[in-house]
């Protein structure tokens, strides 16, 4: 009887354990402590905010992310669940609904909730990014009638800077908008928008002015705005739980009250973001590395050929060693970008552009090397690693290409100061 | 009912790590090793928060016993909601040894300095799978127990407890003050909220030591040996009923 007591007990205590049946999940989101325990170095509160994340993508995210990438939905209740807790404006100002933390803490957010899905993780990032843009360069009013919104995620944002026409040359875009009394009407389109036809609020890089950066405004365009539409859902590689679409104005109607910062200030606010956005778009590589690395191990583990297991044979160990080696150089780099963001330095730009070139180059490889390591397997949408691999490849291409990024890195050093 | 929860959360190894003994079969290797909060502790505190979030009881306590390091615990305790917390000290071979005895004396001690009116604890704990330190508490205590608990309702100065018992679901009725613990089915934990992990920080964790509570922590237990389980033996495949059942025979199984 005290057996059987016993046996009850243990398996209901089993039924709590065992969370969730994807088995990857469990030695992802737990990790090992390792040469690359990714809270290694954190404060405890950041350890905290860590834990939270991980516990929500092995929870809420990574049972769904092959089903949302198949059927391409965008999960709306759970990234409102995300944001209840705190995650829909981790950097914005406490005040208008923010979670208020540093770029550190963000950084640290975003590379564990990766590790449940790339795709929905890099479009809460671009939200945020958003967010903070209207946070910092608001009007008290604008602030306030646009944040707590964004940052409950009842509101969806967009950022919109890409043309048909400009992708790395992006301060000659096109889009334009003529000042007609208390509005002002813009014409031209938007390409690779991401959140495309499903967000609310649409930050958009428009020419008030003449040529050049100077010559741009950031204008905020409501959804539902006099002739404001959108392009085909584009079917792409990766990302696809979320929408990417043009964003078309034919005569648009935006009041003046939306203009965000001054005329011709767009073009400094849509880079001052961006440096955020690159710090978010590299930890998430960092996050489906981090993933990757431990599916590896897993795999490894259990596969046995020639008699015996993967993990004897010494090429794919060295392989493993090295790939744990670039992930931890890459992660050093992007939290020593965020804190040079976070304080302002004199290197905070460079340091992005290094980190995001740096940290989605590595991880991609990383990724890659482990989808080999799964030999066949690797090549299934039955298993998880193929979907790290397209979902983190854009990151080498968005948020400006590596090779915008090495143009900032090399200006910066070959410019007499 | 109005008045003070005490919640005991434990830390105990990550329930997705892979234990492993120490070579010289003393323990399990804990050095290191990801730790966490319960997972019977966790619906402890939700538990608690919930009743205070329906205004039930006015503060909810969370306390830990052990080094330093279970301060973690009781901040992700103070981060789902509870007011304060106390670490009540304990370390060393004193913590090697410490188990459900000297627990429940520490717990029953601070229920009646706190002048707690309800406590609730984890069914058991994931590394010793005791089920004993809530039982032992009530009796030192002589409070009522509801142990295994899936519903809890407070009926003005009573509890009506749902508990998961071998035969299926048994109501019970008692009295406050009382002892509760939480089973798997009690509730989903929350996750804390970035401004509640933010908010923990300020709140109190006060320290105490056993010897200051009248406790005693000597125990009256010696762990000769830890040994892994034995290794799963590969199965044999038979072909047919009758194979089947002559090789259960050959052991013995039947």
């Amino acid at each position: 009887a005290a057996a059987s007591k016993m046996a009850a007990v243990w398996s209901m205590s089993r039924r709590f354990i065992i969370r969730s049946y994807n088995p990857f999940v469990n030695s992802v989101r737990r990790g090992f402590s390792s040469c690359i325990d990714p809270s290694d170095g954190l404060t405890d509160e950041q350890k905290e905010f860590q834990k939270v994340a991980f516990d929500f993508a092995a929870n809420e995210m990574a049972p769904h992310m092959a089903e949302w990438d198949q059927k391409e939905i965008f999960p709306v209740k759970t990234m409102q669940k995300a944001a209840q807790l705190g995650f829909g404006g981790i950097y914005v100002s406490p005040d208008v609904g923010g979670s208020g933390l540093s770029r550190l803490d963000t950084s640290v957010i975003f590379e564990a909730l990766s590790t449940g899905c790339v795709s929905t993780t890099a479009y809460i990032s671009i939200h945020n990014m958003c967010a903070w843009m209207i946070d910092t360069f608001g009007s008290d009013e604008q602030r306030h009638k646009f944040c707590p919104d964004l940052c409950t995620m009842e509101k969806f944002a967009s950022y919109c800077l890409t043309e048909p026409g400009s992708g790395s040359d992006a301060a000659s875009l096109l889009t334009s908008a003529q000042q007609s009394g208390d509005h002002y009407v813009l014409n031209g389109s938007k390409a690779f928008i991401s959140g495309g036809g499903e967000a609310d609020v649409y930050v958009v890089m428009c020419r008030t002015g003449g040529q050049g950066p100077k010559g741009i405004s950031c204008l905020l365009v409501e959804k539902g705005s006099p002739g404001l539409s959108f392009g085909k859902k584009e079917k792409k590689v990766g990302w696809n739980s979320q929408p990417t679409r043009a964003v078309i104005f034919e005569d648009c109607v935006v009041p003046v009250e939306n203009l965000l910062g001054e005329e011709g200030q767009g073009f400094s606010i849509a880079m001052k973001g961006l440096n955020g956005g690159r710090i978010n778009i590299a930890s998430c590589s960092l996050g489906a590395a981090h993933a990757c690395v431990h599916l590896a191990r897993d795999h490894l583990l259990v596969r046995k050929q020639f008699g015996e297991s993967l993990s004897n044979n010494q090429f794919l160990q060295f392989k493993l060693a090295e790939m744990a080696t670039r992930l931890m150089a890459s992660r050093l780099l992007v939290r020593e970008a965020a804190t040079a963001l976070q304080q302002n330095r004199a290197n905070a730009v460079s340091l992005c552009s290094m980190a995001k070139l740096f940290a989605t180059d590595e991880c991609f490889n990383i990724c890659n090397q482990a989808l080999q390591m799964h030999g066949g397997y690797g090549y299934l949408k039955d298993y998880a690693v193929q979907q790290f691999v397209r979902d983190i490849r854009v990151h080498q291409i968005l948020e400006g290409t590596n090779e915008v990024m090495r143009m900032i890195i090399s200006r910066n050093l070959l410019t007499e100061s | 009912m109005s008045g003070r929860v005490l919640v005991g959360v434990k830390r105990v190894i990550d329930y997705a790590v892979k234990i492993r003994v120490k070579p010289d079969n003393s323990g399990v290797v804990t050095d290191g090793v990801k730790h966490s909060m319960n997972p019977f502790c966790e619906i402890a505190v939700e538990e608690a928060v919930k009743l205070k979030e329906k205004k039930l009881v006015k503060e909810v306590v969370a306390v830990s016993c052990g080094p330093q390091q279970v301060q973690e615990t009781i901040r992700t305790a103070l981060a789902m909601g509870a007011d304060r917390g106390i670490h009540v000290e304990v370390s060393g071979k004193d913590y090697e040894s410490l188990g459900p005895l000297q627990v429940s004396k520490i717990m029953a001690a601070l229920a009646k300095k706190e002048e707690a009116q309800l406590l609730i604890l984890g069914k058991q704990a994931i590394d010793d799978d005791c089920n004993q330190t809530g039982q032992m508490t009530a009796a030192l205590l002589d409070w009522p127990q509801g142990t295994f608990a899936s519903e809890v309702t407070v009926e003005g100065e009573k509890l009506k407890v749902v508990r998961e018992i071998d035969g299926g679901l048994e109501t019970i009725k008692i009295n406050l003050p009382a002892v509760l613990t939480a089973d798997l089915r009690l509730n989903t934990p929350r996750y804390a909220t970035l401004p509640n992990i933010m908010k923990a920080k300020k709140k109190k964790i006060t320290q105490v030591k056993p010897s200051d509570l009248g406790v005693d922590l000597t125990s009256r237990l010696q762990v000769l040996r830890v040994d892994e389980p034995p290794q799963r033996q590969a199965g044999v495949k038979v072909e047919t009923v009758d194979d089947l059942v002559s090789k259960l025979r050959e052991c013995g199984r039947i």
